[in-house]
């Protein structure tokens, strides 16, 4: 997994609550072999004004240039500023593989939801949650100034806005760990790796008709 | 002490390590793959500059988007029509040979359905661990190996590590005491036990099958019943080692030979539940009293003895029970009451990781020899596991006998099982199938799935509607 230390980027605003993984990435990219890629698809039916498919080229496709992220003014944006209970629905983990494909590393929302949440973290995305109305005075910094960026720092635990002011926030000690180190469940267990080869030695002399290779 | 139950031993034998949240680092002795849930896993592995950590623990085949007739398989992948299959068919291809993996491609003679393909190749041996990607890796616990169904993201994680995170079951034993009824087979022995303990009864359970009628079973009857312990909520079922069990697996391509064979079959030996082994849950059922069962439902748990009928709403114990029986029979267009010889058909489909194997093929050609399929059926077909007991029907003229009585005879698959190729049921259309899940829409959209044995649903292709096969003669004559 990829590593979270600390970034500074440019940010933008997604002002709609309960953003639910549908509208992250519709079903039918789902049917993809891949676990990348997805990004051109990311928010599909608000991006773009007809029903995407999987493989079109989304360059001939015609584009909604109401929808924020088609702005330029936001283009590049590597965080994420959104509503309460994003993520919500289905536990696709298409969803965050979409937001990071598309250049997410952070978002920063009043709430998640569960399973996207824990989704998230294992695809090396930080979620950061912030009060209603920290939440509240982004957007409006965010849309009084072009090029509002934050700088994030996991380990201090704080967002710095341009201003210099500090937000703090919680993450839970284990998930800031697996980020920092970029860990995810299997390297984890590979730092087990000496017990699992101490084990695979005993069980090969134990019961050799197991190991096809000899 | 008291004794271990069979999945504690195994449980055991495999833990790497303890952690202090609960959790547990199991060993993985053996991991199946096939290309429906592994793309995202190569990439992952792929991603993160990993390689598998073992590769001669994998074996892989192509099963779920693989076409069945003749014409489409003769062209290899390039018969296969919808883009977005064959796409996944050729990733797997690519991703086993840049990986190394061993893999039995779309027309390798062993090709075939995973759960067929791992026990008959002897790849599948007791005392294993075996998951693969698919929940009815549960099939392969028949050979007394702790086995089980993961997801994408443990699919990498067992690549990448050999291991999985898991946490230890409980222990359920279910016993099957006495002789079953002649023309009564494994599938009516696992649907009944569903229909007893419920699609949640097993759910946090290993279940162990035991008792006389279990040990009576062949390996390809106790693979039935294992296959079909996630239909009863458990991730695991198994069955203890004996001679059965020794005997299918003597000269598998990947089992033991000579001194080894010898040092293999005295470990497997103890793979048995020990006398007072406790068990926190034991069910006993009397085989004596198992008809041939058919399932009415959209639940593998709606299963009625064929001398039975559909059952009235009005009668059911509680509210909850009343809007799903109400449900269930509205979708399957059937009536309170009616009776389960009444329930007609439109398809017959004979195939499977539940039922596919050369003894399900004989038990059905058995019934169907010097019958005709009736015209009002629109399409039966059966379809072997694997390529091999394609090859072992062949040879035993098991082809002609379903040709001749006008069944299709196909190239191994999942096929209608899943109906994530072309073979699927149209909507409304009542469906004899040998298969394991009659959940809605499961064989096409809208298509109506009833459960049933291989028998049983040879019978009732040439009845064109369910008939008991203990007195199918009988009534072949009267139709
Ligand atoms: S035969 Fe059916 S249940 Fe078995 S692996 Fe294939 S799709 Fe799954």
């Amino acid at each position: 997994m990829q590593k979270f230390e600390r970034l500074e980027g440019l940010v933008a605003p997604l002002d709609r609550a309960n953003v639910d993984t549908d509208l992250i990435i519709p079903k039918q990219f789902l049917k993809s072999i891949k676990r990348s890629g997805f990004g051109v698809n990311l928010f599909d039916e608000l991006r773009y004004l007809d029903e995407g498919q999987p493989g079109q080229d989304c360059s001939q496709r015609p584009i909604n240039s109401d929808f924020v992220l088609n702005q330029p003014r936001y283009q590049g944006a590597s965080i994420l500023l959104a509503r309460q209970n994003f993520g919500c629905g289905s536990s696709r983990e298409h969803a965050p593989w979409a937001l990071d494909d598309f250049g997410f590393r952070v978002v920063i929302a009043p709430s998640f939801a569960d399973i996207f949440y824990n989704n998230a973290f294992k695809n090396g995305i930080l979620l950061i949650r912030l009060s209603e109305a920290e939440v509240d005075r982004l957007f409006e910094e965010v849309a009084a100034n072009e090029g509002y960026r934050l700088d994030v720092d996991l380990e201090a635990q704080r967002v710095i806005t341009p201003s210099g002011e500090l937000l703090e926030f919680e993450v839970d000690a284990f998930r800031k760990h697996c980020l920092l180190e970029g860990l995810d469940d299997i390297g984890i267990t590979l730092k087990d790796e000496d017990a699992i080869h101490a084990f695979e030695q005993r069980h090969r002399a134990e019961r050799p008709w197991m190991f096809r290779e000899a | 002490m008291p004794g271990q139950t069979l999945y504690d031993k195994l449980w055991s034998q495999h833990l790497v390590k303890e952690r202090d949240d609960g959790t547990a680092l199991i060993y993985i002795d053996r991991h199946l793959l096939h290309e429906v849930t592994s793309p995202q896993a190569f990439e992952g592995l792929r991603l993160a500059g990993r390689r598998p950590w073992r590769l001669d623990a994998n074996l892989a085949t192509p099963d779920h988007n693989v076409p069945t007739t003749l014409l489409e398989r003769a062209e290899g992948n390039a018969g296969i029509k919808d883009p977005v299959s064959l796409i996944q068919v050729q990733t797997l291809d690519d991703n086993c040979e840049s990986f190394g993996i061993e893999e039995f491609r779309i027309n390798d003679p062993r090709q075939g359905i995973v759960h067929v393909v791992g026990p008959e190749q002897g790849a599948t041996l007791p005392g294993m661990t075996v998951v693969c990607g698919d929940s009815h890796t549960a099939t392969h616990g028949a050979f007394a190996a702790l086995s089980h169904g993961i997801g994408t993201s443990e699919v990498e994680h067992v690549l990448a590590t050999q291991c999985l995170l898991a946490q230890k079951m409980k222990n359920m034993q279910v016993r099957v005491e006495g002789e079953l009824g002649e023309g009564v087979t494994a599938k009516d022995v696992v649907l009944a036990i569903i229909g007893r303990i419920g699609t949640a009864g097993g759910t946090g359970y290993a279940i162990e099958f035991a008792g006389s009628a279990i040990r009576g079973l062949s390996m390809e009857g106790r693979m039935t019943v294992c296959n079909m312990a996630i239909e009863a909520g458990a991730r695991v079922g198994l069955i203890a080692v004996d001679d059965t069990t020794i005997d299918y697996l003597r000269d598998r391509h990947y089992a033991p030979r000579g001194e080894q064979w010898e040092a293999a079959v005295a470990d497997w030996r103890n793979l048995v539940s020990d006398d007072g082994a406790e068990f926190d849950k034991v069910v006993t059922l009397d085989a004596a009293e198992i008809e041939p069962q058919v399932s009415w439902g959209t639940s593998p748990e709606m299963v009625a003895g064929i001398g039975g009928e559909v059952p009235d709403p009005a009668e059911a114990d509680d509210d909850t029970a009343r809007t799903g029986i109400t449900r269930a029979l509205e979708y399957m267009g059937l009536a309170p009451k009616q009776k389960i010889t009444d329930i007609r058909l439109d398809k017959v489909f004979i195939g499977s990781c539940t039922n596919s194997r050369i003894e399900d093929l004989r038990a059905a050609a058995k019934v169907a020899k010097g019958h005709k399929v009736a015209d009002s059926i629109a399409l039966a077909m059966v379809v072997p596991g694997s390529g091999l007991v394609k090859r072992q029907a062949e040879e035993e003229g098991l082809d002609r006998v379903f040709i001749d009585a006008g069944f299709e005879w196909r190239e191994p698959g999942c096929s209608m099982c899943l109906a994530m190729n072309a073979d699927k049921l149209g909507a409304g259309e009542h469906c004899a199938s040998t298969s394991n899940r009659n959940f809605e829409g499961r064989q096409g959209y809208g298509g109506r799935t009833h459960l049933v044995s291989p028998a049983m649903a040879a019978a009732a292709a040439i009845a064109g509607h369910f008939v008991d096969v203990r007195h199918f003669d009988a009534a072949a004559q009267e139709a």
